[in-house]
């Protein structure tokens, strides 16, 4: 007896599909031999294949023959080892901060979760307890995820911070230092640690240097999103060399850091959301707020990949081989730029490719215009962002000839 | 040092050297009631300490139980060497449809019809959240939530972080520890239209009280009246009765007298899947297109929140629901659970006459569910926590789940002492 009133849901508009996933789902669907993802940004291998690293695979074996350990409920913040490891990770193992026992940790659902509780966390007791005028300054591109996740948490003023200098195809740094200088003091910036997702473009240490020069001065608060520690350079310590920076010059930060692509534990949700305070009484007033934030998001984060993470990461044999395979992966995506660029040099395509080897992690900003990018998705069923971002891991030794091809057709008929 | 204060003139050497930080407004919050019982349970070091908490089943050696079912899934789901590439937002197709078979029987007619969407969610609180924030987003015609009085008491930090209104109906008789009906019927007869009216959809958490089914059909009936839009929180499928259909009875008495609900469930408990956070929200819609619609818009949530939801529980739930032989190792292994629940009732109230109680016990075996609502007072809870070890929320609420054959009758003297 199915009534036929009107439905409370008749005014829900059709959203837009998420454009990372709409990518991915149009590739399946091409029956083109020759397509290329090279959109949505996980590792492959130089087959083409999503790869479980092999200390994961060793660790759960382990896990599955653990008769001792059973699916219950974690605390709220998580996994003890886990978050203590993660931060030490992200930190230093010597982290004075830690040592001085001024750090903690809330274990969260990926980076994305890590964002989500401290994005919520701010918007209550960063400057006050309305925080939904205090403006977040995020870069100019970023992660197309960063605008809705803060602007969920109820922030109402989000802007650009100038970042990429579309023609140099390099990092704006006066403009971002002038975004900095210009910035309503006690304003929040969120800084990409490494790898800057999309453009790839990360400052030096020098200019990490003027950045946090500028932003102690003025009062700006600094929310890290450290996504690809290891993956960018390869080394662990150097893709965390401004986090930690900003840590010995004294400013209190959060770090959200995700273990998806470092781990390759994209679907198990791994991340840890770092805070670094004062003193230790800061940081469990903190803590005690995030866990209240916790409590009515998601009561509790899951368990399987943060006792993974956590075994490794604490196991020194363990530890070595997870540096061994992370190591793996960010070689193959440094030679596939060496290659790539090497190719576009030799076909002679027009404009500079510098960027191609200069640009760190996973991601490219070829710098490719939108009309460009249709006629590698639609002539040549090579797939990528609208932006020009491409996905480095993408390329293999099989497809790469193919790809350098298709950009030197692509921007030599296409303006 | 007052930080918001831009006319303040401490200099930036001191602000980096003094002991101000940012955070120096931020209150210490206090421990979650619930979670916070099982905290203070650790730092005890009675022998004898039991924990009535937190409502996680124990077995009758008071350990935590791992479904066998569960551990051949896992050891299906290893030997296949999957990748651990991301779910779709909307969570795996496998087990979302599946969970939303358990819910409404497989031949149900909003399934065959495709007109509800299910997405999977991070068990049960995660689906209340994304639930509550799909409500407030879209859910124009009303702010308020009505939720039963009591409830269980995340809800209401929920819906209201979510930016809903709470309200209550009413729901426990402490006169008779059982289900104020006529004060329920009562109060929904004058809930406003299109209100939000949130049902447990069985083993009413705390209190363990169900109405039955013809109380039921009168809800429903009074609730379609009042074009009220219906939230069912269905956490213990399976766990309460121990029989998966005639715990959802209810919820799809609903759909089949007209209601388009909105559904929460939770694995956590029936599968022993607490820390792998397994659960499903579904939202039963006029037609497949307004389906497609609703589901965009849950995706347009939870991409914010956590991007896509974890593979591990969800890929073990689903090769039980999909897997002939596991299914049903599942359903007796639930049953198992419920049925030893069901005895520790019966042993409570039993251990509690010998005792020499003179008190109205029927509850404890009237009552349905993990939980159970002592009827304890608050002075009587904390000598049972201070005296006894005896550890439960201050409400009265008792996990049955904690109490085994070795400690009910520790337990009826604590009870009985502090009664007396």
């Amino acid at each position: 007896m199915i009534e036929t009133t009107m439905s409370l849901f008749r005014e829900v508009p059709l959203a837009a599909p998420v454009a990372v996933f709409k990518l991915t789902a149009d590739f399946r669907e091409d029956p083109a031999p020759n397509k290329v993802n090279l959109g949505v940004g996980a590792y492959r291998t130089d087959e083409g294949k999503p790869w479980v690293l092999p200390v994961v695979k060793k660790v759960e074996k382990m896990i599955a023959e653990d008769n001792s350990l059973n699916h219950e409920y974690l605390p709220i913040l998580g996994l003890p080892e886990f978050r203590s490891s993660a931060s030490k990770i992200a930190l230093g193992e010597d982290s004075p901060a830690i040592l001085e026992k001024r750090v903690g940790a809330v274990q969260c659902l990926g980076g994305t979760g890590a964002l989500k509780i401290g994005a919520e966390f701010l918007r209550r007791w960063y400057n006050g307890n309305d925080n939904t005028k205090t403006p977040i300054y995020v870069s100019a591109p970023t992660w197309e995820n960063h605008n809705a996740v803060f602007a969920n948490a109820g922030f109402e003023d989000i802007r650009p911070y100038k970042y990429w200098d579309a023609q140099k195809r390099g990092l704006d740094l006066s403009g971002f230092l002038g975004d900095l200088e210009s910035a309503p003091e006690y304003s929040i910036f969120v800084l990409h640690a490494c790898a800057h997702n999309p453009t790839g473009t990360d400052p030096s240490h020098d200019e990490w240097k003027q950045i946090a020069e500028v932003m102690k001065r003025r009062s700006l608060f600094a929310f890290f999103d450290s996504a690809y520690q290891g993956f960018a350079s390869g080394n662990l310590e150097k893709d965390a060399w401004a986090v930690r920076f900003f840590v010995s010059q004294g400013f209190e930060i959060l770090c959200a850091q995700s273990f998806s692509k470092n781990f390759g534990l994209y679907n198990e949700r791994v991340g840890n959301l770092t805070v670094v305070a004062k003193d230790e009484d800061n940081v469990n007033r903190v803590l005690s707020q995030m866990e209240k934030i916790v409590r009515i998001t998601w009561s509790n984060p899951p368990s399987q990949g943060a006792r993974l993470v956590a075994i490794t990461l604490t196991t020194p044999e363990l530890f070595n081989e997870w540096k061994d395979n992370v190591k793996t992966m960010a070689d193959r995506v440094l030679l596939m730029r060496a290659e790539l660029k090497a190719r576009l040099l030799s076909l002679g395509t027009p404009g500079t490719w510098e960027h191609i080897t200069q640009q760190i992690g996973m991601f490219s900003f070829t710098g490719l215009n939108p009309k460009q990018v249709e006629y590698l998705v639609k002539e040549k069923h090579i797939y990528l962002m609208a932006s020009g971002r491409i996905n480095m891991c993408g390329l293999t030794t099989k497809n790469i000839d193919y790809v350098a091809e298709s950009i030197h057709e692509a921007v030599t008929r296409v303006q | 040092i007052c930080m918001y204060n831009s006319t303040n003139n401490c200099s930036i050497l001191t602000y980096f050297v003094c002991c101000s930080s940012w955070w120096s407004e931020v209150q210490m919050g206090p421990p979650d009631p619930i979670l916070g019982v099982t905290e203070a349970f650790r730092r005890d070091t009675n022998p004898k300490k039991m924990n009535l908490g937190v409502g996680a089943y124990r077995d009758d050696q008071g350990k935590p139980y791992v479904l066998n079912c569960v551990r051949k899934a896992e050891a299906q789901i290893a030997a296949k060497k999957m990748d651990k590439e991301y779910l779709p937002i909307g969570g795996l197709g496998d087990f979302t449809k599946a969970c939303a078979q358990l819910a409404l029987g497989p031949d149900n007619e909003v399934l065959k019809s495709g007109r509800s969407v299910t997405v999977q969610t991070i068990s049960g609180t995660g689906s209340l959240r994304v639930g509550a924030n799909f409500l407030a987003r879209f859910h124009n015609a009303a702010r308020d939530v009505y939720l039963p009085k009591p409830s269980w008491g995340n809800h209401t930090p929920i819906f209201r972080d979510a930016g809903m209104q709470l309200k209550a109906y009413a729901y426990y008789d402490p006169k008779t520890c059982g289900f104020d009906f006529n004060g329920a019927l009562d109060d929904i007869s004058k809930i406003p239209e299109k209100s939000v009216i949130l049902l447990h959809a069985c083993a009413h958490n705390p209190t363990g009280v169900d109405p039955r089914p013809e109380q039921w059909k009168e809800m429903a009936s009074v609730i379609k009246k009042r074009n009220l839009l219906v939230f069912f929180d269905m956490a213990y499928q399976g766990f309460a009765s121990g029989d998966i259909d005639r715990d959802a009875w209810a919820v799809r008495h609903f759909i089949e007298q007209g209601h388009n609900v909105v559904l929460s469930q939770s694995f956590a408990k029936n599968m022993g899947l607490y820390g792998e956070r397994v659960g499903g929200f579904t939202v039963v819609c006029k037609d497949t297109e307004e389906a497609k619609r609703v589901e965009s818009q849950l995706k347009i949530l939870i991409r914010p929140m956590y991007s896509n939801p974890p593979m591990n529980g969800a890929r073990i739930a689903s090769t039980i629901l999909a897997t002939p032989e596991l299914y049903k190792e599942w359903l007796v292994e639930v049953k198992s659970m419920a049925d030893r629940i069901i005895k520790m009732r019966e042993m409570l109230v039993s251990n509690l006459k010998k005792e020499g109680s003179t008190h109205n016990w029927q509850h404890v075996t009237d009552q349905i569910g993990m939980f159970c609502f002592t009827g304890l007072k608050p002075e009587q809870v904390e000598c049972l926590i201070n005296e006894y070890s005896v550890y439960m929320t201050k409400d009265g609420r008792i996990s049955m789940a904690g109490v085994t054959s070795g400690n009910v009758a520790y337990l009826a003297h604590a009870i009985h002492a502090a009664t007396k």
